[in-house]
């Protein structure tokens, strides 16, 4: 099981790899869209990418519940 | 004859020569080849494994986020585009983008993409097919790439006519601006398909060179040796402009895009018309429409691709529309053959031709054909005082595109 911490970290990379976010500006409280500039195509593509990183399913019905990077940890913390 | 006079004021390349266009010209005067071996695994089970690839990848142009969205045929859309944009200064021109039109095109399109995708599906399932897919494939992706990034908002254009392609977007560019439709046009053409499907297509069609031993010397227009056709890959993008629109703020004039003739064959779906009726027609039309006539002609850049049926064709008719007296060269042969980008990068040869007085070559002409009756540059760069040009381009499907540039 990994920790939140590692659920995090785990996003950063994968937002890097993605969308080019700085790892550094990866922090909980940040919304995708509104503070690192995730579009709706990059975020399918996170998605996809957690699901396989972290052994997660995540339907299209909960992605737009994933607002900010704590809602993808918590919903990747209960669900892997 | 338009009342309308259009000039070129950018210029923009990415090529198997040069990753711009002073380099790619360079490389013409000094008669450098752009061919050489394949590498890649897929190549070495392939009966052509000769080709003209991208100097400069476009990886180390732009970064490498962006590039995920970008099929290749774009990314250097977009190379060449944002070049020929710097080249006209029109950045600093507060130019109303409402005035500003794109057209540009490709004879594949995005077909790396698609069939890389086409793997990634059938290997693990729709799950990992890139939702960047569609728009990366879709055929007019590199005009609409290049509307983005300079904000076009005149209409962004995507024609596709085979090896005509690029010579096509510039007549369009020329008909917009006289129509009075735009004041400024970015025109070009784009190709990027280095893959085995292509590759294995034109080969099984046997109009590709086999020349593997010897990759410089296997793009040999006009030469008993010739064999076939180098699959090149690369983009050209030329800045098109209302004359008096360029002169009003002070910008720095290459030459005029005097006129352009577009016919078509109806003939037959690969094989050119050998008597080249359809191209004659063309260079008649371009002529006409430059306010010309074939005497003022003193340079042709030629279509001329290395193949045994098509290369004869086009001196007959170069012949029965302009006259025996033009110094006419293949960059070809130094380039490869860019297909959808031929047009635009030949194009800027013949511009490039006539602000430097001097003809590039056509290397590799070691044994003329027979038939080959006309003053070709062989070997060496040749000076030559040029009032006008023509540049040739046919298609597949058969499309004839001429163009013809005149000094300023």
């Amino acid at each position: 099981m990994a920790t939140r911490a590692e659920i995090l970290a785990g996003l950063a990379e994968i937002l890097e790899e993605v969308a080019g976010v700085n790892p550094d500006d990866v922090s909980e409280e940040k919304s995708f869209t509104d503070d690192l500039d995730v579009d709706s195509l990059s975020m399918v593509e996170v998605v996809v990418a957690a699901e396989e990183k972290f052994g997660v399913k995540i339907p299209d019905n909960e992605v737009q519940n994933l607002k900010t990077v704590g809602d993808a940890v918590s919903y990747i913390e209960a669900n892997h | 004859m338009s009342n309308v006079d259009v000039v070129v004021t950018g210029l923009g390349a990415t090529t198997p020569l040069g990753g711009d266009v002073a380099s790619t010209w360079d490389a013409m005067l000094a008669g450098r080849s752009g061919v050489g071996h394949l590498t890649q695994e897929w190549a070495q089970q392939l009966t052509v494994r000769i080709g003209a690839q991208l100097k400069v990848d476009p990886s180390e142009v732009i970064e490498r986020v962006r590039m995920r969205r970008l099929d290749r045929s774009e990314a250097i859309a977009l190379i060449a585009a944002k070049q020929a944009w710097a080249d006209s200064g029109l950045a600093e021109a507060d130019l109303d983008k409402e005035r500003l039109a794109v057209s540009f095109g490709s004879g594949i399109g995005g077909a790396t993409t698609l069939l890389d995708q086409d793997d990634l599906l059938e290997a693990s399932g729709q799950r990992k097919v890139s939702p960047h897919t569609v728009p990366m494939l879709m055929p007019n992706g590199p005009a609409a790439w290049v509307g983005i990034e300079l904000q076009a908002r005149a209409g962004v254009h995507a024609m596709a006519s085979a090896c005509a392609t690029g010579a096509e977007a510039m007549s369009l560019g020329l008909d917009i601006i006289r129509s009075g439709r735009a004041d400024v046009v970015v025109a070009g053409g784009t190709e990027a398909v280095m893959h085995p499907l292509p590759y294995a297509g034109f080969a099984n069609m046997r109009a590709m060179s086999t020349r593997n031993d010897e990759p410089e010397k296997a793009s040999r227009p006009w030469d008993k040796g010739r064999d076939g056709f180098v699959f090149g890959e690369g983009a050209g993008a030329i800045v098109l402009e209302r004359a008096d629109h360029a002169k009003a703020r002070g910008a720095r004039v290459y030459a005029r895009l005097a006129g352009a003739g577009i016919t078509s064959d109806g003939f037959d779906i690969v094989q050119p018309d050998p008597e080249c009726k359809g191209g004659i027609r063309a260079m008649t039309k371009a002529i006409r429409d430059a306010g010309l006539t074939g005497a003022d002609i003193a340079h042709v850049n030629a279509h001329a691709t290395s193949t045994p049926a098509g290369d004869m064709g086009e001196i007959i008719g170069i012949k029965a529309a302009i006259g025996t007296h033009p110094v006419i060269t293949s960059t070809k042969s130094m380039s490869g053959h860019l297909l959808g980008a031929a047009g635009a990068l030949e194009s800027i040869a013949t511009i490039l031709a006539i602000r430097d007085s001097v003809v590039p070559p056509t290397i590799n002409l070691d044994d003329p054909d027979d038939k080959l009756d006309l003053d070709v540059a062989a070997h060496k760069a040749r000076q030559l005082h040029i009032p006008a040009a023509m540049n040739n381009s046919f298609g597949f499907g058969g499309h004839n595109v001429a163009l013809v540039f005149t000094r300023v």
